[in-house]
């Protein structure tokens, strides 16, 4: 693919109860492995999605913070968190499985806008 | 303006896959191109060759067929996302050992990639969610 | 330049709040499905801090049949699948909150 537009994923749902949290980080792995530039944000309940201690053997599911852990293999290193939804939940970044970037609300408009293409989940 | 559109929700139980379909019979008519429609989620049911709505509701999948033949669309069906909810096309249907393919005549079930290769060639990519 | 399109009733709060807080100047909004219920005047709170240059739109078909034609707030434009198509072309990206 010679186009490789940017794209910036906006996850709100939290993992487990439903399965858009993985089909979200699918996308973005697929997007990445086509070499596509991927980010993604983590805004309102999606910022659950970074917990640490996640242990979800008794739902017999995939663990999702296993999968975030991965996402530097294929070379996604932005991920956004803003400061005002973390704060939301009572959350630092102490608490978060991976290392990303705090941001303000301000700052999601301008992520929008230095994308090609914006995906929600 | 060559537009792909990504379908998250369940032509039965969800408004949104009515929408999608409206917007492309729309952009259609209206001379613009649709390069591929990818479905995901529980989007995938409306390539069940087996759905039979009601007389008096719409039947997305024979909807989109029709659209597809006329205009020469691009209809995707995420082969995870399918196979998992029971759509299957003859070779998947033959690889879990299930009694017949159901895969509606039209859609084809293929991997993420191609939403990726979408997003990559589209002009505009718009996502009808549940 | 953005389209942002919802499809929820004001029930869902969060998602309006994430859009609202996602929005840059010049950017559109386009209320569909149950998002139409968004466009009833007694929501006018949740729009009424966004600057003039965000425009407000609610897709026909979704007000028509909801008992809505006569309900929308003054602060929207009414337009039909035509003109959502257009919008899509106008802005550069479409964001969708559902």
């Amino acid at each position: 693919m010679s186009d490789k537009k940017s794209i910036l994923i906006i996850n709100q749902s939290a993992p487990y109860g439903s399965n858009k949290a993985r089909e979200s980080l699918d996308v973005a792995l697929t997007c990445a492995i086509f070499e596509m530039p991927v980010s993604l944000l983590f805004i309102g309940d999606g910022v659950l999605q970074l917990l640490n201690g996640q242990q979800p053997e008794a739902l017999q599911t995939k663990k999702h913070e296993a999968m975030l852990t991965a996402l530097p293999m294929y070379d996604i290193d932005c991920l956004y968190v803003t400061s005002s939804d973390l704060k939301q939940h009572g959350l630092q970044s102490e608490d978060l499985a991976v290392p990303v970037k705090i941001v303000e609300q301000k700052q999601i408009a301008s992520l929008i806008q230095q994308h090609d293409t914006v995906l929600t989940y | 303006m060559k537009f792909s559109l990504v379908v998250h929700s369940s032509p039965i139980s969800q408004q949104s896959a009515a929408t999608a379909f409206r917007f492309a019979k729309t952009a259609l008519e209206a001379g613009h191109e649709i390069f591929r429609v990818f479905y995901y989620g529980d989007g995938v049911l409306v390539a069940n060759s087996q759905i039979a709505p009601p007389q008096d509701e719409i039947n997305l999948p024979e909807m989109w067929q029709a659209l597809a033949k006329q205009y020469d669309i691009d209809l995707v069906v995420c082969i995870a996302a399918a196979v998992k909810r029971g759509v299957l096309d003859d070779n998947e249907a033959k690889r879990y050992e299930k009694d017949a393919a159901n895969l509606a005549a039209g859609f084809e079930l293929s991997g993420l990639g191609q939403l990726a290769e979408a997003i990559a060639l589209s002009d505009r990519v718009i996502t009808f969610g549940a | 330049m953005t389209l942002h399109l919802l499809n929820k009733s004001p029930q869902s709060m969060s998602l309006y709040s994430n859009m609202l807080a996602s929005l840059s100047d010049n950017d559109s909004i386009l209320l569909i499905e149950d998002g139409a219920y968004g466009a009833l005047s007694a929501h006018n709170k949740i729009f009424k801090s966004l600057p003039d240059t965000v425009s407000l739109f609610v897709l026909r078909a979704d007000t028509e049949a909801r008992g809505l034609s006569e309900r929308v707030s003054a602060l929207f434009e009414v337009i039909d699948d035509n003109q959502f198509v257009e919008l899509t072309c106008q802005n550069v990206k479409v964001v969708s909150w559902y």
